[in-house]
């Protein structure tokens, strides 16, 4: 009863804040705007008269849409470091594990950059500002996992989920991917089980979203392994164990051979029945689409709720969504091929 | 420290401790044909009155300060969030805090009231009647207290949380603000209740010489 009121101590401040934000994501009359741009330097305009404001004002040199993207990711660092700065206990602790996955995208593509003898410094300008670890620069000098394991990571705090994927193998381009879903899924379940922690709300909305995510995962590990060489007991060891296809699903999951055996598996479940079904409206949207339609729509509810923490990690998937969204309206229009410019996904009224 | 506070043992234990202690300490009496002395009667009339009356007076200002303070934090916070992003918020907003200061300020009244009906009294020189109405006056005040007390505790904590809601959803959207304030009414007036409860109970208590 009284959780309600101790949360503002802590956490209301920014949680204010964080609304704040969430109110200046772009709109469906902003969309309209940007779709119809013509050139980069309307779209600039145009995002000028939103929350962005004048964060394009001091570009030196030609518009691209990496430009873009870049300032665009820097915006959503920006804010994201002023609330994780201000956060104190456990919401200090949630917002690190948000930042957990970005992590492993990088750690992951730190290796593979390894893998290719690409420089390091090229790696590091390719990684994803929000999961920065002070010992990056260090993972070149490693040659199998466990080099990696012992000189590197076992200071970042993503050494808990390296556990079950240390040996003594080289990498290798199939083993990059594995230890990328490994990873994943530890930190999903862990994320999780931290969750169910804090309880509460946190724990109620949380679990919605942690469980959209790793069903996720579980269909598309299984879709894009057909045809690689992936044993079916090790992609079953990649599934994480949070989602509500645990455990009867996922041994379907895991037994399937194709597409069609997927379908029937998510048939069991009325949400993933209607991502697999054609909708029927013509428009030529694929999985992946409907994925991130659903995970829009369960973020957005995060923020029907007061009080809890899930404002934050959805306010972050939001923000990604909207960045992924611009940064496809402005390809369509830079490259002028205006057929598909309407295929972003909308988040709010 | 607050995962440590809802782990069972560490609930438990007080409680059980307590109510160990009780029921050994009766078992003992009983056994040792002492019932008699385990007289609870005896130690609550033991009790004096103005304990009660000015627990009451103490339960009156302090819980209804709690309650408003609950609720001034947490509205407080979610103004100053939603504040950044939009600052027209700020002024208007502030009636939710006045809703919550409201509520102290009716804990400070009762405990005022309260405090200047207690008198002093002879307790030897006392008839049976004037010792009565004393020791009734005290258990008033205490009633008194606790109702005006526990009331604005609650009403502190809704309004607080509703104040939060309006301060955001008006930050959001300003056309939400009005409707929100007349929920807040409505969550202000249970404290009013309290009060009004408190005022009859202490209303009727004499304290004194001369009942």
């Amino acid at each position: 009863m009284f959780s309600e009121s101790m949360f503002s101590v802590d956490a209301g401040y920014l949680e204010g804040l964080a609304r704040g934000f969430k109110g200046g994501i772009l709109k469906k009359t902003d969309y309209y705007n940007l779709t119809q741009c013509e050139t980069l330097e309307d779209l600039k305009l145009h995002l000028q008269s939103t929350d962005y404001g004048h964060f394009l004002a001091n570009e030196a040199g030609p518009l691209t849409v990496s430009v873009i993207e870049e300032r665009l990711k820097e915006k959503l660092i920006i804010e994201f470091n002023h609330l994780r700065t201000q956060a104190t206990g456990y919401l200090a602790e949630f917002m690190d594990y948000i930042t957990y996955s970005y992590m492993i995208d990088n750690v992951v593509l730190l290796l593979s950059g390894i893998l290719h003898d690409r420089p390091i410094k090229e790696m590091l300008a390719k990684c994803h500002p929000m999961g920065t670890f002070e010992q990056m620069e260090a993972i070149h000098i490693a040659t199998t996992t466990r080099e990696l394991y012992d000189a590197v990571l076992v200071d970042t705090p993503l050494a808990p989920y390296f556990a079950d994927c240390i040996n003594e193998e080289d990498l290798n381009e199939m083993n990059i991917e594995i230890i990328r879903n490994t990873l994943y899924k530890a930190y999903l379940e862990d994320f999780s089980a931290f969750c169910q922690q804090i309880g509460g709300t946190t724990a109620e909305v949380m679990q919605e979203v942690l469980a959209f995510e790793a069903d996720r995962r579980a269909f598309m590990i299984t879709i894009n392994s057909f045809g690689t060489e992936l044993l079916k007991e090790d992609r079953k060891k990649l599934y994480p164990a949070c989602g509500r296809l645990y455990p009867g699903g996922l041994e379907m999951l895991a037994q399937a051979e194709e597409v069609e055996q997927v379908k029937l598996v998510a048939d069991y479940f009325a949400e993933y029945r209607v991502m697999f079904e054609d909708d029927g409206t013509g428009m030529d949207k694929t999985l992946e689409d409907k994925f991130f339609e659903h995970e829009v729509r369960l973020n957005v509810r995060a923020f029907m709720q007061q009080f809890h923490y899930g404002v934050f990690y959805s306010l972050v998937k939001l923000k990604e969504q909207e960045i992924r969204n611009i940064v496809w309206i402005a390809e369509c229009v830079s490259q002028r091929h205006r057929a598909k410019i309407e295929a972003y996904i909308p988040i709010l009224e | 420290l607050a995962m440590l506070c809802e782990h069972p043992v560490v609930l438990y234990t007080p409680m059980a401790i307590l109510v160990g202690a009780f029921i050994a300490s009766g078992l003992y009496y009983m056994l040792t044909n002492q019932g008699h002395r385990f007289d609870i009667g005896a130690v609550i009339e033991g009790i004096s009155p103005y304990l009660w009356a000015n627990l009451g007076v103490g339960l009156s200002i302090s819980l209804s300060v709690v309650g408003a303070a609950s609720g001034i934090y947490t509205t407080g916070a979610s103004i100053l969030g939603g504040g950044v992003k939009a600052p027209r918020i700020r002024t208007k907003n502030l009636i939710s805090i006045i809703f919550c200061e409201a509520v102290a300020i009716y804990g400070i009244i009762m405990a005022i009231v309260i405090s200047q009906m207690i008198e002093p009294f002879n307790e030897m020189a006392a008839t049976e009647q004037i010792r009565r109405a004393n020791y009734q006056a005290g258990y008033a005040f205490f009633a008194a207290g606790l109702t005006v007390g526990f009331c604005n505790l609650f009403c502190g904590l809704c309004v607080g949380v509703v104040g939060s809601g309006a301060a955001l959803a008006d930050a959001q959207n300003p056309t939400l603000f009005v409707k929100i304030l007349i929920v807040e009414i409505f969550a202000s007036a249970i404290g009013l209740f309290g009060v009004i409860v408190a005022i009859l109970q202490s209303s009727n208590a004499k304290m004194g010489d001369k009942v």
